[in-house]
């Protein structure tokens, strides 16, 4: 196999806008699954039952195939980018809602009394005490959640939606590796950059992990 | 509603057509073939996994860098690896390789994180009693780590047998055929049969580790687990 | 006997964790390590079983240098007991404690067997042999943990802060067990705690460590009391080392009298003639009750008189001074009572005989150790019994052996208000 280097310095252009492409499939659905998926696990953590189904419908989805999930979309949906998103939407959930959850039961028993013995209210200590203690459990969720995001919208260029899978299927059916290997390795660029910008979200958002690091 | 009830009815006509269930398109022949590639690629990605996760967590040299790159092998898009490999040798066998990929990064992460995760009072007490580093990786570190393994290798299954079906795209077969041919013959009975067989299968894997888990984890890990 | 010889460990970033530590820790006695937090106690019991090797110096057991013995096959050997208890939470009770013959190669039939009478032995109920360790509390944890290091009989076990995890009331339970057990077993011990009392409750030898890995101090508990080697030490003990130290001379020291003692079958006239209070004792002389003599009714015998209860007794044979003074504290007559193994009727002494005698007993004992009850090894602990040079690395500027005792122990505490 031989790589064809002319090639993609020919077609930087059209690279880059498959990646933004790609880029903006692959991250909405996770910025929808997050707005979903936190008031989600609040309810399941408040409810305890409602959690099982929910665990069990998110395993499920996982594992509908990505290809079958996109083909059922188009009957509802069409030929368009929200029928790539949705199916997205939904696998980011059975990532989040877990680590929602378990990010909420991270927050130890004696913090929770001392905020409501302070006279927080319930409201007041969920997104002041208890959202930023679950903050690095969710975000190691998001993490998880984008990256395979930004791996699994090439399968939709099946239906004309695929960021760079556009390149991976016209290089297989050009029977062209060069096309194939350029786009596979942009997709786990972005999901590299994507990943480290998170992490870096979280140093930002976690200052006092950030003190006990250097303490240690 | 209408819609979906329709596609319940027509995937449900399909399974039950009487064609589905002999020759060489036949169901049972296809579920064969699937499950020979996700077993032929779990078991090897079990194999690498395990050993590099156990090797790491035990060692606690290099977490950092195993964690790392399989967090990048999650971002190779799998139908990328799939087209490419076809493209250089039309072959099922390297195929495999492409599922083994998908699979090895959540059970060599999970492996790690529960050897690593053993309480380090416990490691300190089986070497305190004269277990040798094996004797400590066997009878304390893997039994410990066992129900996470569990929950790394189970993940990885599913993922395998549902993206398996890629593999049809380029012609191999598997249950993934159904949902292939179905698209290129815009016959949704067919994508959605093939879907339905693929969750079955998915939902069976998840039985299977429900069952393992029950027989294999102590029950004295499972009560703590349970009160914490 | 464990010996250390000039052991020293220096982690390659320059920290010193033990330096230069020469000491013994004789056979069938119990020697605690205590100190500071990084004084490297636990890194010293750790040197014994080569969980960490030092970079200088020997360890020696029974002459034998540890290195001469793979790590494992030596650590089977060696009993090692830890704070949490460390057991394995997917093994049973039994399992737990049976580990070591298992890795011996013990028939399973065997290794269970010595499991179960093993459970009896440390206080647990056999029954539990099938539980989980997540099914017990954390003072039945540590009983199999000490269990589990009983398993192979070693004689020698290493104990790292095997009680401090626990509750003051059940450390008091495994202490008292643990003293008992020893008391059967006589093996070789050596304690790690950063609880000085729990060091003096149960050392024969106490060795104190300070920051940096410094042995300071290697006494048996009454010398340590009386004779800190520097102003560390004496800080360490803390400020009422004075009392403590009663608790190394015996009752018997004081002198007890009959003094206003009456049987229940003196008339209460007989009673009045006597002091503010009498003690009133049964037909086998076993005490009844204070009966104050200003409350008393007009006639009758003493029997018949409202009694107030004696609180605690204190034994003469066995319990110390200490007992005593406390005895004498809470009664209502300010005087204690004394009684024999059986609960008869010794004597009784105030608070100024008792007094008298500790002061005497410190006066008269140059070397501490000899009013020691409990101990019957022969007075000097802190020289080595066997005639070996002492690798006592002791005091700077401490007292010689042989000099006086300080006679107000009390108001020699080096510490700083």
């Amino acid at each position: 196999m031989e790589i064809d280097w002319g090639w993609i310095g020919e077609h930087t252009d059209s690279l880059t806008e498959h990646a933004l492409t790609h880029l903006r499939l692959a991250l909405f659905p996770v910025v929808f699954g997050l707005l979903i998926s936190l008031p989600l696990g609040v309810l399941c953590r408040r409810w305890r039952w409602f959690y099982p189904p929910v665990l069990t419908a998110a395993n499920v989805l996982y594992a509908i195939p990505s290809l079958a999930l996109y083909m059922i979309f188009i009957q509802y949906t069409g030929l368009n980018e929200s029928t790539v998103m949705i199916p997205l939407t939904l696998y980011s959930l059975s990532v989040l809602v877990p680590n929602v959850v378990d990010g909420l039961a991270s927050v130890s028993e004696p913090v929770r009394q001392a905020a409501t013995a302070v006279g927080f209210g319930t409201l007041r200590r969920l997104v002041q005490v208890e959202m930023p203690i679950a903050v690095p459990v969710v975000i190691a969720g998001v993490r998880v959640a984008a990256v395979s995001s930004i791996s699994l919208v090439a399968i939709g260029q099946l239906i004309g939606q695929g960021g760079l899978g556009e390149d991976i299927f016209r290089g297989y059916q050009l029977n062209f590796p060069t096309q194939i290997l350029a786009a596979s390795v942009l997709i786990v660029l972005l999901a590299l950059v994507t990943d480290a910008l998170l992490v870096a979200v979280q140093w930002l958002l976690t200052p006092w992990a950030r003190a006990r690091g250097r303490a240690s | 509603m209408n819609k979906l009830w329709n596609q319940v009815d027509l995937s449900w006509q399909w399974l039950t057509a009487s064609g589905q269930w002999h020759g060489e398109e036949s169901i049972p022949h296809r579920l064969f073939q699937h499950l020979l590639y996700s077993g032929a690629a779990l078991l090897f990605a079990a194999l690498i996994g395990l050993a590099l996760g156990l090797l790491v967590g035990h060692t606690g040299r290099g977490g950092f860098l195993a964690v790392s790159v399989a967090n990048i092998a999650r971002a190779v898009p799998t139908i990328g690896l799939v087209l490419l490999i076809v493209t250089v040798k039309y072959s099922i066998t390297p195929q495999v390789i492409a599922l083994v990929a998908l699979a090895v990064p959540p059970i060599l992460v999970n492996t790690f994180e529960g050897v690593r995760g053993v309480d380090p009072e416990t490691r300190d007490a089986a070497r305190g009693m004269g277990m040798s580093e094996w004797g400590v990786l066997w009878h304390a570190e893997l039994p410990m780590a066992l129900p996470l393994i569990l929950l790394g290798l189970r993940t990885s299954a599913i993922q395998v047998v549902a993206t398996a079906t890629i593999v049809a795209y380029p012609g191999f077969g598997g249950l993934g055929r159904y949902i292939v041919d179905g698209l290129a013959r815009n016959d949704y009975q067919l994508v959605v049969g093939g879907t339905v067989l693929v969750v079955l299968l998915a939902v069976a894997v998840q039985l299977l580790f429900a069952a393992l888990r029950r027989f294999a984890v102590s029950p004295g890990l499972r009560g703590s687990a349970r009160s914490s | 006997m464990i010996t250390f010889e000039g052991v020293t460990k220096r982690y390659p970033d320059g920290t010193v964790a033990l330096d230069d530590v020469s000491l013994e820790c004789p056979t069938g006695k119990i020697t605690v390590f205590v100190g500071t937090s990084g004084g490297g106690k636990t890194t010293a019991l750790r040197t014994i079983n080569r969980m960490v090797e030092p970079t200088g110096g020997r360890v020696l057991i029974d002459g034998r240098d540890v290195r001469d013995s793979r790590p494992a096959e030596l650590r089977r050997g060696i009993g090692y007991v830890i704070q949490h208890a460390g057991l394995f939470p997917h093994r049973t009770i039994e399992d737990n404690i049976a580990t070591v013959p298992y890795l011996l190669r013990w028939n399973k039939k065997k290794a269970r067997e010595t499991a179960r009478e093993l459970m009896e032995r440390v206080g647990l109920d056999p029954g539990m042999a099938g539980r989980y360790p997540f099914q017990l509390s954390g003072g039945q944890q540590q009983r199999v943990g000490v269990a589990r290091a009983l398993a192979a009989d070693p004689p020698v076990m290493l104990m790292d802060e095997p009680f401090s995890a626990v509750d003051p009331v059940v450390r008091g339970e495994l202490q008292a067990e643990f003293l008992r057990l020893q008391a059967e077993l006589h093996k070789t011990i050596v304690f790690v705690t950063h609880d000085i009392d729990e060091a003096i409750k149960l050392g024969d030898r106490i060795a104190v460590f300070r920051t940096g890995g410094k042995l300071v101090q290697v006494a048996s508990p009454q010398e340590l009391l009386s004779r800190p080697a520097d102003d560390f030490v004496a800080g360490f003990i803390g400020h009422d080392r004075g009392i403590r130290r009663l608790s190394f001379i015996p009752a018997a020291e004081a002198p007890l009298t009959e003094r206003d003692v009456l049987t229940a079958a003196t008339p209460v006239a007989t009673a009045r003639a006597a002091g503010d209070w009498v003690l009133v004792v049964g037909e086998d002389r076993r005490p009844l009750g204070w009966a104050a003599t200003g409350a008393l009714p007009a006639d009758g015998v003493l029997g018949e008189a409202r009694l107030a209860p004696i609180g605690h007794t204190f034994t003469v044979g066995t319990d110390s001074v200490r007992a005593a003074l406390d005895a004498a504290i809470l009664s209502p007559s300010g005087r204690a009572v004394g009684v024999d193994g059986d609960g008869r009727l010794v004597g009784v002494a105030d608070q100024h005989d008792l007094s008298a005698a500790i002061t005497a007993a410190v006066n008269a004992a140059p070397e501490p150790a000899d009013t020691e009850p409990a101990d019957t090894e022969p007075a000097a602990v802190a020289e080595p019994a066997d005639g070996l040079a002492p690798v006592d690395p002791v005091p700077v500027d401490g007292p010689e052996p042989g000099e006086p005792a300080p006679a107000e122990p009390a108001s020699k505490d080096g510490v700083p208000d």
